[in-house]
């Protein structure tokens, strides 16, 4: 009986233990951090945010003049993977980009085991689980990035003008959706540039230089016409169209500063 | 003897060891939050205790949110607004409800109880967390018309909140996660379990039915029961119940969803506190239930997504019922009035 008792009262600490995480003394293993920095162009121009709703600053190939007020996304999910195929998948994970907000375009993640890393995955989005868990916090506390009428985080939101655009010129790209059928989560791998791996070291910290092209939004599978193509505010099948487009070929490593 | 002295040793131990790792406040002993013993004649809740352990200061402050119309963005509407207590927090005598500068909404403003139950809320489903429902009338122009940075601005220059909200989730300033996180405890406590029904099925004290309840329980169960389900009265499921036959007005959960099978269909509700929640339908149509019974009988119109359960065999449309089968459906469903919870002082506003 006595040894039961003592049993069951060190089983129930362990318990409470084991529920604080990484508070071992075991050897820590080596680790270090890398960045990713976000470079906004607009084809081969840099994006430049504009609020006039008279002078335009781009032009698609289907030669509709726009500009750009709000370019806003999440990348999440974060995975860097090593040359034998095993991968480290950043936890809580979870980075909003935001065109107006210089800081938030350098993701930097820290931890990282050190290692040799030949690619990377991210979802431009938020993950299913964290649509349907309820209030969440940081990045994902909800605000203009999440639709209250029909939970769930608005992924990608580009707004501008166009002349092209129908009635007040507006273009309001809201692109979101988690769940079949009109799921838009897309995963990005973007290719290293030829050679190039990401040494992860305690002093090392590789800096990746991604181009993110937005006249990608409008050109791929799908080509966009300001003037015909139903601009998506929720969850649906043109969403997915311009997900699609930007999982094409958006988000392009420019360079990798080995640092 | 040393067995009886290492067991609370060893749990109060354990007890330090994991506030350690959780700052969220202490479980309160059960009977200082309504609703934190879950029915046994319930199914298993959707939004456990667990997921956000009721406490006494939590849920008490989710209550002074709940009544506080300073989350409406001329300080006039409050979610007690249109919700109350004495209706089981539908709002009495309203089709449909008004928000701040007297405009008024779409739907029905549906009663506030079971919600720990509820797997997709609004009459469409479309928020589908109870943590975070209160953003939908919150930031609704038709509603409360204010924005969440707004409602944390009016809050953080509060010393009151902010003291309690310290005690609470022990940081500052308060953000919209403490925020949700309280409404939330105070919504989960409305549990409406203590009506003469439950009292009935639970074998308490004061459960008995009489003869005209006991057949219309009866009739419920063989007519009503495969989508007013469970002890909860609902499925939780979107049907067509047939009351038009085309839905520009409103298309339902096709809204949300984006379907055309999905037209017209909206939440089964719950049958608890019926006869006080009145009018009845998303659009608040019905002011009676008998006028709901006599649809279900000789009201219900074809459409191309009407819930087959309302298709005879023969073509008629509807659940045929009896006069007598009315009035006994009639008597039962006053039994799922629940004066307990009407009446319970710790869900009034405090005054």
């Amino acid at each position: 009986m006595k040894i039961q008792s003592v049993f069951l009262a060190l089983a129930v600490l362990a318990l409470g233990l084991s529920s604080c995480e990484n508070k071992k003394a075991d050897p820590v293993p080596e680790t270090g951090s890398l960045s990713i920095e976000m470079e906004h162009v607009v084809g081969s121009s840099a994006l430049k945010l504009n609020s006039s709703t008279t002078a335009f600053d781009y032009r698609t190939p289907s030669d509709e003049w726009f500009n750009v007020t709000t370019f806003r996304y999440y990348v999440s999910n974060i995975k860097l993977r090593r040359a034998d195929g095993t991968e480290y998948a950043q936890p809580n994970s979870y980075y909003l980009v935001d065109a107006a907000m210089p800081a938030t375009k350098v993701l930097e993640l820290k931890d990282v085991p050190a290692g040799d890393y030949t690619g990377l995955s991210f979802l431009v989005g938020v993950d299913a689980p964290r649509n349907t868990t309820g209030a969440q916090e940081g990045v994902l506390a909800p605000g203009d990035m999440f639709w209250s009428w029909k939970s769930g985080y608005i992924f990608l939101k580009m707004e501008g003008y166009s002349p092209a655009a129908p009635g007040s010129k507006v273009l309001q790209f809201h692109i979101g959706g988690f769940e079949d059928p009109n799921n838009a989560l897309r995963t990005i791998s973007p290719a290293l540039p030829s050679g190039v791996k990401l040494l992860v070291r305690p002093d090392h910290a590789p800096e990746i230089h991604m181009k993110a092209d937005l006249m990608k939004l409008f050109v791929g599978p799908t080509t966009v016409k300001f003037g015909s193509f139903a601009i998506p505010h929720m969850p649906g099948a043109n969403a997915m169209k311009i997900a699609d487009n930007y999982a094409a070929g958006m988000f392009e490593i420019d360079h990798v500063h080995a640092n | 003897m040393r067995r009886t002295l290492l067991l609370p040793l060893a749990f109060g131990l354990a007890a330090v060891w994991m506030t350690g790792c959780a700052p969220d406040a202490d479980m309160a002993p059960e009977q200082a939050v309504p609703g934190a013993v879950l029915p046994v004649n319930f199914p298993a809740p959707v939004y456990g205790p667990e997921q956000n352990p009721p406490t006494k200061e939590a849920f008490e402050l989710g209550r002074s949110l709940f009544y506080d119309p300073r989350l409406s963005r001329d300080g006039t509407i409050s979610c007690g607004s249109c919700h109350q207590q004495f209706v089981a927090f539908a709002h009495a005598g309203h089709t449909v409800s008004h928000g701040i500068e007297g405009r008024l909404g779409t739907r029905n403003a549906p009663p506030l109880q079971n919600l720990r139950w509820r797997r997709g809320f609004m009459w469409d489903g479309g928020p589908n967390h109870l943590e975070v429902i209160p953003l939908a009338p919150l930031t609704n122009p038709l509603e409360m018309d204010e924005t969440l940075d707004n409602v944390l601005r009016k809050l953080n220059a509060d010393l009151s909140y902010q003291q309690r909200f310290q005690v609470v989730f022990s940081k500052q300033p308060i953000d919209s996660y403490q925020l949700l996180k309280a409404l939330a405890q105070f919504m989960a406590a409305l549990t409406s379990a203590n009506s003469r029904y439950d009292h009935f099925v639970r074998g308490e004290a004061g459960g008995t039915l009489t003869e005209p309840e006991l057949r219309g329980r009866a009739v419920l169960v063989q007519q009503c029961a495969s989508c007013h389900a469970t002890d909860l009265f609902t499925d939780e499921s979107f049907r067509n119940n047939g009351l038009d036959r085309s839905f520009a007005a409103d298309s339902g959960r096709a809204h949300i969803t984006g379907l055309a099978a999905d037209q017209g269909k909206f939440k089964v509700p719950s049958l608890r506190n019926v006869a006080l929640t009145a009018p009845y339908m998303h659009d608040g149509r019905f002011q009676t239930l008998r006028q709901v019974l006599d649809h279900y009988d000789h009201g219900v119109v074809e459409s191309a997504t009407l819930d087959p359960i309302l298709r005879q065999p023969g073509g008629r449309l509807g659940l045929p019922l009896t006069p007598q089968e009315k009035n006994d459906l009639l008597a039962f469903l006053n039994t799922l009035t629940d004066a307990a919870f009407l009446t319970d002082k710790r869900l009034a506003e405090q005054r």
